[in-house]
């Protein structure tokens, strides 16, 4: 059964062999104007995400401010239990006996942001994301191998099924498909 | 961030060096390579090997069934030792968890191309081997089902812990530990699911994998985020490894017991950890990848470099023991003195005399390449290793404990059958998670063996 050609496309997806070609596909497709752009790969490509014209990463200020949290909390907890909730005179000594607090503060810092980090990260990557339309795209399983992927998306004021599709192909891929939602 | 971990340094190009990866090798095949591990069926050997680990874990649960029912009086331990093989046991475990954090974390930031093939399963090796850690504080508790007094929480009689008390650090070191070994361990899994869940052929396997992978399509945006959060928990974790064995030798350093009272504790408990956690990564990593033919990933490279790492840990290991005696002797404590010498020439000489053999005396095979290079011989050292390193504990807990200040309280002490039955059970318990593992999940982490193949040098073949 053939699809008919109205079916509404998420974007067009060139398939290129090796991430030199997928780097430079990328940077001619900035330069020729398109902005909603994302790139599979197997691996972690250095500059893509630039090349891509992507916003830096958000997770490091997640990272401090769950650390801040973390410390913050470790110590009130501390201080609270054992100077407010549950005052133990041992000696006479402070209640507020801040060294012996630290190896707890610490503790926490890393717990809070290493959560905030993980979960951070999978939050900003929109994970789980059970369905996606690239997954539509037969040969996509080989993003996750040995192939590299750029997709333009449909959303971008410069898409243009035609005129696109015939960018792709000018970029030598080794192959062009269109992404169905 | 400017750059990818695990691209493009100038030590893995430098041609004087033997490669980390075989000649020859393309992204394609070492995806298939490695994921054919998994995906390829049961080997018939596996079954024998995890039912043997998993009868051992039968016999820890009967074990701790007996514990639970009788109370810690089946173990040796008594006044004045009132800690044994336990803690002995739980140090141990801890320690030998502490190398895959290094592997994965430290080794990632100083940017050590060499760990990309060993850092997956020297992380499940952390997991598991904190697994059997935890295990022993909470059945030596006496009442470990009140576990949970260990924890803040409002609590209906009013108490709170004792924040002061080295063992409530304990509580929340060994707990903040395992949950970052795990996240970090997982993360690191998450590309490497997505791979399973496009090459495996059942459709069972394609949903529990998918499921697992949560969507991951290796999109650009998620690479990004992706490399920040790993680099960032790597930089969360390597405090906290050098935390964990600290605060470890807290429990003992914090004591006033001559033998444990003594501040250079954490530093050389933190090596120790890392000795002993080398010597079980190789105590894995050789017949692993004899079993898998895995040696062209995990190459003879691999294994002088840990065996290196091995030797100069070994050696802070050594300087540790020396400084002990050495600070007895000068510190002028008359208790110190007599701690010494009863390690020494006491009842215990023997276990003292063989934890230097095999701690200090062994490894310096290692100074000799050729033995360096022979996968048996590292093999048998590490083996060496981890029984010198359980000595080693075993040594400072109990010769410590059983003659304090007051020769009216001194007291000797032995393991009993119980204690040999959970230290063997936990053997169990590990071996049987690990041979889970290579089962179901890849051991080498593939998309960091991607990122080592000449092909993935972008910056370079630009330049």
């Amino acid at each position: 059964m053939t699809r008919p050609r109205t079916v509404r496309l998420y974007g067009q997806m060139a398939e290129f062999a090796s991430p030199h070609d997928l780097l430079a596909a990328a940077g001619a497709a900035r330069s020729a104007g398109y902005r909603r752009l994302d790139a599979f790969t197997p691996f972690p490509i250095e500059r893509l995400s630039e090349t891509l014209g992507h916003r830096p990463s958000r997770v490091p200020m997640l990272v401090l401010i769950g650390g801040i949290i973390g410390a913050l909390a470790g110590y009130g907890l501390q201080y609270w239990v054992s100077a407010v909730a549950y005052p133990l005179n041992i000696g006479g000594r402070p209640y507020n006996s801040w060294p012996a607090f630290i190896p707890i503060t610490f503790e926490l810092t890393i717990l809070i942001a290493g959560i905030f980090t993980v979960f951070g990260m999978l939050v900003l990557n929109g994970l789980p994301t059970p369905y996606h339309p690239v997954f539509n795209v037969p040969h996509f399983a080989l993003a996750s191998r040995d192939r590299y992927f750029l997709c333009i998306e449909s959303k971008d004021p410069k898409f243009d099924p035609a005129s696109t599709r015939v960018f792709l192909e000018g970029l030598s891929p080794s192959g062009v498909f269109d992404v169905e939602y | 961030m400017e750059q990818t971990p695990g691209t493009g340094g100038p030590r893995a190009a430098d041609p004087g060096r033997p490669p980390l990866i075989a000649p020859g090798y393309t992204s394609a095949t070492v995806t298939d390579k490695i994921s054919a591990v998994v995906l390829r069926g049961t080997p018939r050997w596996w079954f024998a090997a995890f039912g043997a680990a998993f009868l051992l874990v039968m016999l820890l649960l009967g074990t701790l069934g007996h514990l639970f029912l009788k109370g810690v009086g089946i173990y040796g331990v008594n006044i004045p030792v009132g800690w044994g093989w336990d803690i002995t046991n739980f140090v141990w475990w801890i320690g030998i968890g502490h190398a895959g954090t290094l592997i994965s974390a430290i080794l990632l930031l100083l940017r050590q191309e060499w760990r990309n093939s060993i850092n997956r399963f020297a992380e499940a090796m952390t997991l598991f081997a904190v697994a059997c850690a935890s295990l022993y504080p909470v059945v030596h508790l006496g009442r470990p089902w009140v576990l949970y007094w260990l924890f803040p929480y409002p609590s209906t009689m009013g108490v709170w812990p004792q924040f002061r008390s080295p063992l409530v650090w304990d509580v929340f070191a060994v707990s903040t530990y395992a949950t970052i070994s795990l996240l970090f361990w997982f993360i690191g899994l998450i590309p490497d699911l997505a791979t399973l869940r496009d090459r495996a052929k059942s459709r069972f396997a394609q949903i529990v994998y998918g499921m697992l992978a949560m969507g991951w399509r290796g999109s650009a945006r998620h690479w990004h985020n992706y490399e920040s959060a790993y680099l960032m928990l790597a930089g969360l974790a390597t405090p906290l490894v050098v935390s964990v064995h600290s605060v470890v030798s807290f429990d003992f350093a914090v004591g006033i017991i001559p033998g444990w009272h003594s501040t250079i504790f954490p530093p050389y408990f933190v090596a120790g950890a890392i000795y002993s956690g080398f010597a079980m990564v190789l105590t894995l990593a050789i017949p692993l990848r004899a079993i898998f033919g895995l040696k062209d990933f995990i190459t003879d490279r691999h294994l002088q470099n840990m065996a290196k790492v091995m030797l100069a840990t070994g050696l802070i290991v050594a300087y540790g023991y020396l400084i002990e005696i050495f600070m007895a002797w000068y510190g002028d404590n008359r208790f110190d003195v007599y701690m010494s010498l009863n390690r020494m020439f006491g009842p215990y000489a023997f276990q003292f005399w063989s934890l230097i053999a095999c701690n200090v005396v062994a490894p310096q095979a290692l100074w000799i390449k050729r033995l360096r290079r022979s996968p048996v011989f590292l093999f048998v050292i590490a083996i060496i290793v981890n029984v010198g390193m359980w000595l080693e504990r075993y040594v400072i807990i109990v010769t410590s404990l059983h003659r304090d200040f007051l020769p009216s309280s001194w007291g000797m002490y032995s393991g009993t059958v119980w204690d040999y039955s959970t230290f063997v059970g936990s053997i169990g318990l590990f071996l049987a998670l690990m041979f889970l593992f290579i089962r179901f999940l890849p051991m080498i982490s593939i998309f960091e063996m991607r990122t080592i193949l000449p092909e993935a040098r972008v910056e370079e073949a630009r330049k």
